[in-house]
């Protein structure tokens, strides 16, 4: 019992230190990286159950402010291959759980 | 609403059997055709005839009765027997033609013809109206039709009221005007062009992402974090233990931590180029000019003004000494003060660059106005320098303190009057001769008495019955560059001492050289025996020192203010004289009259003061009593070597040097020992 009480509290414990944003790859310019982490980090907060509609508001919301042919995957476990336009891709981590992969691609 | 119709429709043939002109024109197929689907009884009903009420009632028999009527053309009301008179047969007489016609109706027609121009302007303007009034017609008859309610009723309404349609109207070309013409214009012909942009790049990018790995790239960034934390904790403590330490130190120091200082070296070179770029035909003078009109001047020579060197501050002060620095060959050093005892102001030390001639590279300031200076052979670091107030100090070059790195206090040995001339060894002006050694190794300045002659002691009978003044001063001094104990002392009432470091309280020799006050002493960098001095009675002379006599005497005219040997020529030696001339001496070429006089400062008030041979370059530095120090290139004639003969090879060295000079003295000796005898 005691173990899984502590288990939770690391649970917990680790839920509050890694729900910092975690830029894991990104060749985005400095201004536009910054856009679009907070984008992220907002359509995961707005959407912390669903990440479909998480990644409708982040691939509509860059459409809008970055040019149409966005794509974004939002997922716990996901592998990928994508070809993206140079400038245009941001990959990291959110909330100690999710991956969310953003690019452009026309 | 349908029996109505029906009723409108039974009634209009009815009203068409009426003759009418009006209707006649109209085919009656048209409503032959409408009204096919009616019924044949319609028809029969239709032939009952409406009698006019008037109509005589008349028997079957009265009807079928046949009445036979001729019509002829002959009126008949008209007369059968009109005579008239005939005035040639003098008779009535019958007139056969009768006019038989009749008039029953006549009406003026209101036809216009069609081409007349009365009839085309009437045309025109019937077109109009009738356009105008078709479309209202058509209005009227759209709204009956939808009060009828029926298509076909509208139909019909349109069909009586459309005027028949009225041949367009043709306009009339002349036919003997007209020509018709047609061209081609040439069509440009079409190209095809096409381009394409260039992709935008891509590259691909490929990751899994699940929760282990999601997991790991947390606490790394983690782990990183704390690090770089700690660091900044254990810098942040080391740079507040610094800053307090600094505070400390600056408290004492003064901080001078100006951002200028970091480029302080790049801001020297950037200033150098920029000199060298301004003053770059000076430099090239420097370098490569050589007058050429020395070849036809036979023997005088002439000095090319160079660089000139002024700076703010020394404005008002006179330079009153100038010494190249042995090591560096462009460096030397510029003492300033006042020789006006009365007005002493602060004195300043400067050294200069040929590289840099706007900006001194060091500048010093010092309280007490400077009267000398040296500059130590060994560490061309190390500057001494002598003041009016009769301390000595020590400036290093190295350090970037404007202060001196030693100085002589009153405790530690001042002197009382102005220090007259520093070397390595100093001297002071009231005949207590010190000698001032420059430790290096132990930082300090340590005097040394070399003579001791005291006030009492220039009263008392010398060891060679030499009566000495009762008041002394030196003023120059020089030792002898071989012979170590040897030195020569000038002071103000003219005389010339010889003095050896071994014996401090007597002199070997005494030269009655000069009335007035030596300015300058030197030997000769070649010959060991021959020195030179100047003074203010006018007149530089050269001396044996073993001879009481001088070999040469030179009057200038004026009174000299310094002389200097020339380093590449023992018989070589300038002079520089109050009234701004300079003075250039090869005893070689001429032994009676300077080979080059000239006049070198700007303005003739300024007095020279010092001079002095660059010990490599062909170059004198002027210093006058405005501050100012001149650069002046010696022409070719001025450093002359001897000519060379044929056959013989040119020798060189001190030997040579030497033997010129003896020859020349050979010349002098004799008489003078004659005359001596």
């Amino acid at each position: 019992m005691a173990d899984t009480g502590e288990g939770k509290k690391e649970e917990a414990d680790y839920k509050r230190l890694h729900s910092f944003p975690l830029i894991r790859h990104t060749d985005m310019p400095e201004e536009m990286r910054v856009e679009a982490m907070e984008l992220c980090v907002t359509a995961c907060e707005k959407y912390a159950t669903n990440n479909e509609s998480a990644a409708k508001m982040i691939k509509e919301m860059m459409d809008k402010k970055f040019g149409s042919s966005w794509h974004v995957v939002i997922g716990e476990g996901f592998g990928f291959e994508i070809t993206h336009e140079v400038k245009n891709l941001l990959y990291m981590f959110f909330g100690g759980s999710l991956a969310v992969c953003v690019w452009k691609c026309s | 609403e349908q029996t109505d119709q029906v009723s409108c429709k039974h009634e209009r043939p009815s009203r068409k059997n009426i003759p009418e002109p009006r209707n006649s024109g109209q085919p009656e197929d048209e409503d032959a055709s409408t009204e096919m689907g009616e019924g044949l009884d319609e028809w029969a009903a239709a032939k009952t005839l409406i009698k006019p009420p008037d109509q005589l009632e008349l028997t079957e028999a009265e009807l079928k009765e046949e009445f036979t009527r001729i019509l002829t053309a002959n009126n008949p009301h008209a007369p059968q027997n009109i005579v008239r008179y005939s005035f040639k047969e003098r008779t009535y007489k019958p007139i056969s033609y009768v006019d038989q016609m009749a008039i029953h109706f006549s009406l003026n027609g209101n036809m216009i013809l069609k081409d007349s121009d009365e009839g085309r302007c009437q045309n025109a303007r019937l077109s109009t109206e009738a356009d105008s009034k078709i479309i209202s017609e058509e209005a009227a008859g759209e709204e009956e039709a939808e009060e009828t309610g029926t298509a076909e009723a509208a139909e019909a309404a349109e069909a009586e009221e459309l005027p028949p349609p009225r041949p367009k109207e043709r306009k009339l070309a002349n036919q003997f005007n007209f020509i018709e013409r047609a061209s081609k214009t040439l069509n440009n012909p079409l190209r095809d062009r096409a381009c394409q942009s260039e992709p935008t790049p891509c590259k691909n990018f490929s990751a899994t992402a699940n929760q282990w790995e999601i997991y790991d790239a947390y606490v790394e960034e983690l782990q990183k974090m704390e690090k770089s934390k700690e660091k900044e904790k254990p810098r942040a403590h080391i740079a507040k233990k610094e800053e307090k330490r600094r505070g400390r130190k600056s408290t004492s120091l003064e901080s001078q931590s100006d951002d200028i200082t970091k480029v302080s070296k790049a801001a020297k070179i950037m200033e150098r180029m920029v000199n060298q770029n301004t003053f770059d035909d000076i430099a090239q003078d420097f370098k490569y000019f050589e007058d050429a009109s020395d070849e036809y001047r036979d023997q005088q020579g002439t000095l090319l003004p160079l660089w000139k060197f002024q700076y703010d501050k020394t404005k008002r002060l006179a330079v009153t000494a100038i010494s190249w620095n042995p090591k560096y060959k462009d460096l030397f050093a510029v003492g300033y003060g006042s020789y006006d005892f009365m007005k002493q102001s602060q004195g300043m030390l400067l050294l200069y660059t040929m590289k840099n001639p706007s900006f001194p590279e060091y500048i010093f300031s010092s309280e007490s106005g400077i009267m000398c200076l040296d500059i130590h052979n060994d560490h061309p670091h190390l500057v001494a320098v002598g003041f009016y107030d009769g301390n000595v100090a020590i400036y290093n070059l190295k350090k970037p303190s404007s202060q001196p790195s030693h100085k002589s206090s009153a405790k530690s040995g001042k002197h009382m009057d102005p220090v007259w001339q520093v070397s390595v060894l100093f001297l002071s002006s009231n005949l207590l001769l010190f000698m001032w050694n420059l430790l290096c190794l132990q930082n300090e300045l340590v005097h040394t008495d070399v003579i001791k002659l005291s006030v009492e002691g220039t009263t008392m009978q010398g060891p060679e019955g030499l009566q000495l003044q009762t008041f002394g001063c030196g003023t120059s001094f020089d030792f002898h560059k071989k012979i170590d104990y040897l030195f020569l002392v000038g002071t103000e009432e003219g005389k010339i001492y010889k003095c050896s470091k071994c014996y401090s309280s007597q002199f070997l020799d005494v030269f009655e050289a000069h009335h007035m006050a030596v300015d300058a002493v030197s030997w000769n960098p070649y010959h060991m025996k021959v020195f030179i001095s100047c003074s203010s009675d006018w007149t530089v002379k050269i001396w044996d020192h073993t001879i009481k006599t001088p070999m040469f005497i030179y009057d200038l005219n004026s009174a000299v203010g310094d002389v200097a040997w020339s380093p590449y020529s023992s018989t070589v030696f300038a002079a520089v004289t109050t009234d701004g001339k300079a003075h250039v001496f090869d005893l070689s070429v001429n032994k009676y009259e300077a080979i080059c006089t000239q006049v070198v400062v700007a303005k003739k008030k300024n007095k020279i003061t010092h001079i002095q041979f660059n010990p490599v370059y062909p170059v004198v530095i002027i210093g006058d009593d405005r501050g100012h120090v001149t650069c002046l290139k010696l022409s070719p004639n001025l450093r002359r070597m001897p000519k060379e003969k044929k056959g013989q090879e040119v020798k060189k060295g001190p030997e040579v040097e030497i033997a010129k000079l003896d020859k020349l003295l050979n010349l002098v000796r004799e008489p003078a020992g004659q005359a001596g005898r």
